[in-house]
């Protein structure tokens, strides 16, 4: 058994690795693409933020609802991934009964769902299991939040963060990322109305949407006359804190056919890191890992940009979306301000993008990446309600997590783009 | 201006120790000769453990600052605004700092210097900087 699976593993990384780029875009399709698909999705919001439910209980909760949605149930499951907690995966198996064969507890910060189904299209492609569940679980508002109070942070006290960035009083998430606000302003001329016109764009989606924590539209005006947090982002320019989970069933594309919902395939991914949680170490601050991840996953999906019918990308703040955009390649690098302006991205935009409203006014429990890929799995469905794209039949899903450390690219397509 | 006081770690008790006599040190990598920020157990640009203590300049530029206007930690809500930096040392590593003594014409590329003013309670000093006219 163990011969027979190492063997189909070496036959797909040797086929990965056996053509050059151009032909693996152009002759032969990457052994990842559509090997996989996402099945089940659901998630828990709530608009005035609170979900009053343990962690532990809306985990419970999305996993059942998932396998609902997927029209599987917990036998079928071999592999649990999770960032909650240490050993998460094994712990939640062992509260669930799952006796997983294959496992993932990566931690990447609000990447870790895209990354997540990466990791799992890829054992599912080399046959290591079939039936993988991801979950995500945090309650900030009604319960604990671990991301108050400026404490040791992650890593604790050794940490780099705490020892060279935190004595600075850097503690706030925004802090870091008004750094890299203020030298892409500097590089390229992008101003505060360009930063705003992306919170304006991604309220007006949520308008749309009754589970939004925002549901009253806002102008740019808004945005400027919100308080300052960290010059130059205001409050306005800042994600949410609520409450928030969800879950993804994935399996094989030849399993999917048979479920209950139109499959979701995995057509491309890519992951890419600069740096860990001290943002002096990324580099250029204005270019993010999605540069890498990005031009990775369309590759290996085969597409190009004017392929994409939706966009679903991290916006911790909206400086975040302005270089995701400009890093994915919708625009050249310094252009993103002048390609947010005109309201691109909004409903009747030619790029639907965030189209829940994003982690500015949808939900944002900490880590906003599951509810990029439910949003993504929902608008390829065809379930966006209100703010359904029409005819969407090729998604992105841009994870960014750290402190714009991490990016995973996840490309999602229907049956027709398979 | 009450701060986040970090743990003196055997690696950096070098760096530590120079801040009290106000002087700012960093590791430079014996084998690739480039300097190295944040104290570590290797150079990043090659994996040679080999690092020796170095002094610094002190002057600089900024790379990209903010202006804290809620406190980044719960000790500092006395002293907003304030600003927080990356400041790009002339031996070409890149620190997080603040800039003291700001009017609100700070912009990127200004030119600083190393400014002693903040002492944390056992003596250590915490560099922060100051612009310069040169």
């Amino acid at each position: 058994m163990i011969t027979e699976t190492a063997a189909v593993l070496c036959s797909v990384v040797a086929r990965w690795r056996r053509p050059p780029q151009e032909d693996l875009e152009t002759l032969v399709p990457h052994p990842l693409r559509a090997a996989a698909a996402i099945v089940g999705a659901v998630d828990a919001v709530s608009p005035d933020g609170r979900l009053g439910r343990s962690d532990a209980q809306l985990e419970v909760e999305m996993i059942r609802g998932a396998l609902d949605d997927a029209g599987l149930t917990i036998a079928d499951v071999d592999c649990l991934m999770t960032t909650n907690g240490m050993m998460g995966s094994l712990e939640l198996g062992e509260r669930l009964g799952v006796r997983g064969r294959f496992t993932d507890s990566t931690m990447t910060g609000g990447s870790s769902f895209e990354v997540h189904v990466e990791h799992a299209a890829a054992a599912i492609a080399a046959g290591l299991c079939e039936v993988a569940v991801i979950v995500y679980a945090a309650t900030p508002r009604g319960g604990k939040n671990p991301f108050a109070g400026g404490g040791p942070g992650i890593g604790g006290q050794d940490s780099a963060l705490f020892q060279w960035d935190l004595p600075y009083g850097l503690g706030l998430p925004a802090a870091s990322y008004s750094l890299a606000a203020q030298r892409h302003m500097h590089d390229f001329g992008t101003t505060s109305e360009q930063l705003a016109q992306i919170a304006v764009s991604f309220r007006e989606w949520a308008v749309k949407n009754p589970n939004a924590y925002h549901q009253d539209p806002i102008t740019i005006d808004d945005v400027l006359a919100s308080p300052m947090v960290a010059e130059p982002l205001h409050k306005l320019d800042c994600c949410l804190v609520t409450d928030g989970a969800g879950a993804l069933v994935v399996t094989s594309a030849e399993r999917a056919r048979d479920l209950a919902r139109p499959p979701v395939y995995v057509l491309g991914a890519g992951t890419a890191h600069t740096h860990g949680m001290s943002i002096s170490q990324m580099g250029d601050v204005t270019t993010t890992a999605a540069a890498v991840s990005g031009p990775q996953a369309m590759a290996m999906a085969g597409i190009g940009h004017g392929d994409v019918d939706v966009v679903e990308l991290y916006d911790s703040f909206t400086i975040t979306a302005l270089m995701t955009l400009e890093d994915l390649g919708f625009c050249a690098k310094g252009e993103g301000g002048d390609f947010v302006s005109d309201g691109r991205l909004g409903p009747g935009g030619v790029l639907p993008t965030n189209t829940n409203g994003g982690g500015l006014s949808y939900t944002h429990p900490g880590m906003y990446g599951m509810f990029i890929l439910v949003e993504a799995v929902r608008q390829l469905r065809g379930e966006g309600g209100d703010r359904q794209v029409p005819g969407a039949e090729v998604a992105i899903a841009n994870g960014c997590g750290g402190v714009l450390s991490c990016t995973s690219t996840i490309v999602l397509g229907t049956e027709a783009t398979r | 201006m009450p701060r986040i006081e970090p743990p003196v770690t055997p690696l950096a008790e070098p760096y530590w120790d120079a801040t009290r006599r106000r002087e700012l040190v960093a590791q430079r990598c014996d084998a690739c000769d480039r300097f190295v920020w944040y104290p570590r157990e290797v150079c990043p640009g090659c994996l040679s453990a080999e690092l020796d203590w170095a002094p610094l300049a002190g002057t600089g530029t900024i790379y990209t600052f903010n202006v804290m206007r809620k406190p980044g930690n719960p000790m500092m809500g006395d002293d907003v605004p304030y600003v927080v930096a990356l400041v790009d040392l002339d031996e070409g590593i890149r620190m997080t700092t603040n800039v003291v003594g700001a009017d609100g014409s700070l912009r990127c590329d200004q030119r600083v210097r190393v400014d002693w003013s903040v002492e944390l309670s056992d003596g250590r000093r915490l560099p922060v900087f100051r612009v310069t006219d040169d």
